[in-house]
């Protein structure tokens, strides 16, 4: 058993304490997934927020068995954030919504931080493929289905697969 | 079955991504307790796909910006103190105002007791002066009644006289200290500037000798009047003259008149 899994156990039995480390290591992650979603800060303040204290609230639901905890936050966090683009309210404030990849988000920030991870990340996305950018921003920020993926590229569905694994695979490469 | 071709099939990174099914979820997971290989794949996608995540993020929020909403599991606060009421104190106000009240009604009690104390002596004082009088009016009567009844009384009854007839007088006379009583009540009040005025008579010859006049008539209550009598009178009267007296008796105005019977 890896001390994550003692975390998430811990955090099911309600400890603030485990759940804090949680949310530290997945808040900034699950907020870059959202903001790629709604493309507004404040809103995606709000959005990781309620992700959280909604998973705080339905600890009890998630099971090892079905998934990573990652995974089971970052499926939260994909319906919470689309959920919220197809409000009207959403829809009215946001005419003209910003069709940025996460790669236009990333390349945009200049120099955030200089740590190893930014950087890395940074050199990542600008030397990514095309056809990586799509797949990842798909499966990973979108929460596109292999089957939705290989449609919306027009790629075989075999391929999407092997693509992923080779496009993640160069983000291992860079920064782990 | 090829550990490598299965991590080579890419499918690692949809389970990461959340994208399969939930039976291929059910078998990777069965896989990754066997195979710790398959594991460290899956640690290390994750890891990469969090990394990438969160360089899109503009910036970091945190924890205690949601922990005040995480409140439902959180300890209850409990009131160390629960709010009790304060009886003692409560009864110790209520006891007060009682006694205030109490203090006041005695005071307005006093004062009352004391005007009824006032009152009552005032009676006292009045009913003492009234049994003080009625002790004197007794003493008066008995004195009076022991005169009548005295033995040397010589009781001489007065006719009324021509016009008068309706009057009348009784004389009491007690020789042995030459004293008259006269009985006026038969009499009406002297009008204003007359009074009545008694004379002594002799008969042959007919020679009346004034007793005086009373001046008090009309005020005494018992109309009864002693009057000193030093003569051998054969009869009285009660004439009415003007203020003063005369020096002879007014005939016309002789009310009353009695004959002194013999010497018993």
């Amino acid at each position: 058993m890896t001390d994550l899994d003692t975390l998430v156990m811990q955090f099911q039995n309600k400890n603030q304490v485990a759940f804090k480390k949680l949310y530290d290591m997945y808040s900034k992650s699950i907020h870059g997934v959202v903001y790629n979603i709604v493309k507004d800060t404040a809103i995606a303040d709000e959005l990781m927020q309620d992700v959280f204290i909604k998973a705080w609230h339905k600890a009890d639901t998630f099971s090892s068995k079905k998934g990573r905890f990652f995974t089971w936050i970052l499926n939260i966090a994909r319906n919470a954030a689309i959920d919220k683009t197809r409000s009207k309210a959403f829809k009215q404030s946001r005419q003209n919504l910003n069709a940025d990849y996460f790669v236009d988000i990333i390349a945009g920030y200049d120099n955030l931080d200089d740590s190893t991870d930014a950087i890395g990340i940074k050199k990542f996305v600008t030397q990514l493929g095309e056809k990586c950018k799509a797949v990842i921003e798909l499966l990973y920020f979108k929460g596109f289905t292999q089957k939705e993926t290989s449609e919306e590229l027009q790629m075989p569905i075999g391929t999407v697969k092997t693509r992923n694994r080779n496009c993640i695979q160069q983000l291992r490469d860079m920064v782990l | 079955m090829d550990i490598k071709t299965y991590i080579e099939s890419g499918i690692l990174e949809l389970y990461v991504a959340g994208r399969l099914s939930e039976n291929e979820n059910q078998e990777i997971y069965n896989l990754l307790q066997q195979h710790p290989e398959l594991l460290q794949e899956v640690l290390e996608i994750e890891a990469a796909v969090v990394k990438l995540t969160a360089a899109v993020s503009p910036h970091a929020v945190n924890f205690n910006s949601i922990k005040g909403k995480l409140g439902a599991s959180e300890t209850k606060v409990v009131d160390l103190k629960p709010k009790q009421t304060n009886w003692i104190s409560y009864t110790g106000w209520a006891a007060s105002i009682l006694l205030a009240a109490g203090l006041l009604w005695t005071l307005n009690q006093n004062t009352d007791l004391e005007q009824q104390l006032q009152t009552v002596e005032t009676d006292n004082i009045y009913l003492e002066t009234q049994i003080e009088d009625a002790k004197t009016d007794l003493a008066a009567t008995k004195n009076l009644l022991n005169v009548i009844r005295d033995k040397d009384i010589i009781a001489v009854p007065l006719g009324g006289q021509g016009d008068y007839a309706s009057s009348f007088a009784k004389v009491y006379w007690n020789k042995a200290d030459n004293t008259i009583y006269l009985d006026a009540e038969g009499l009406p009040n002297a009008p204003d500037g007359k009074v009545w005025q008694v004379w002594s008579l002799t008969l042959n010859p007919l020679t009346p000798t004034s007793l005086g006049t009373i001046d008090d008539f009309n005020t005494d209550e018992n109309k009864i009047f002693t009057i000193a009598n030093a003569n051998e009178s054969q009869a009285f009267g009660v004439t009415l003259e003007p203020e003063g007296g005369s020096a002879t008796p007014t005939m016309e105005q002789l009310y009353t008149l009695g004959v002194v019977s013999a010497t018993p």
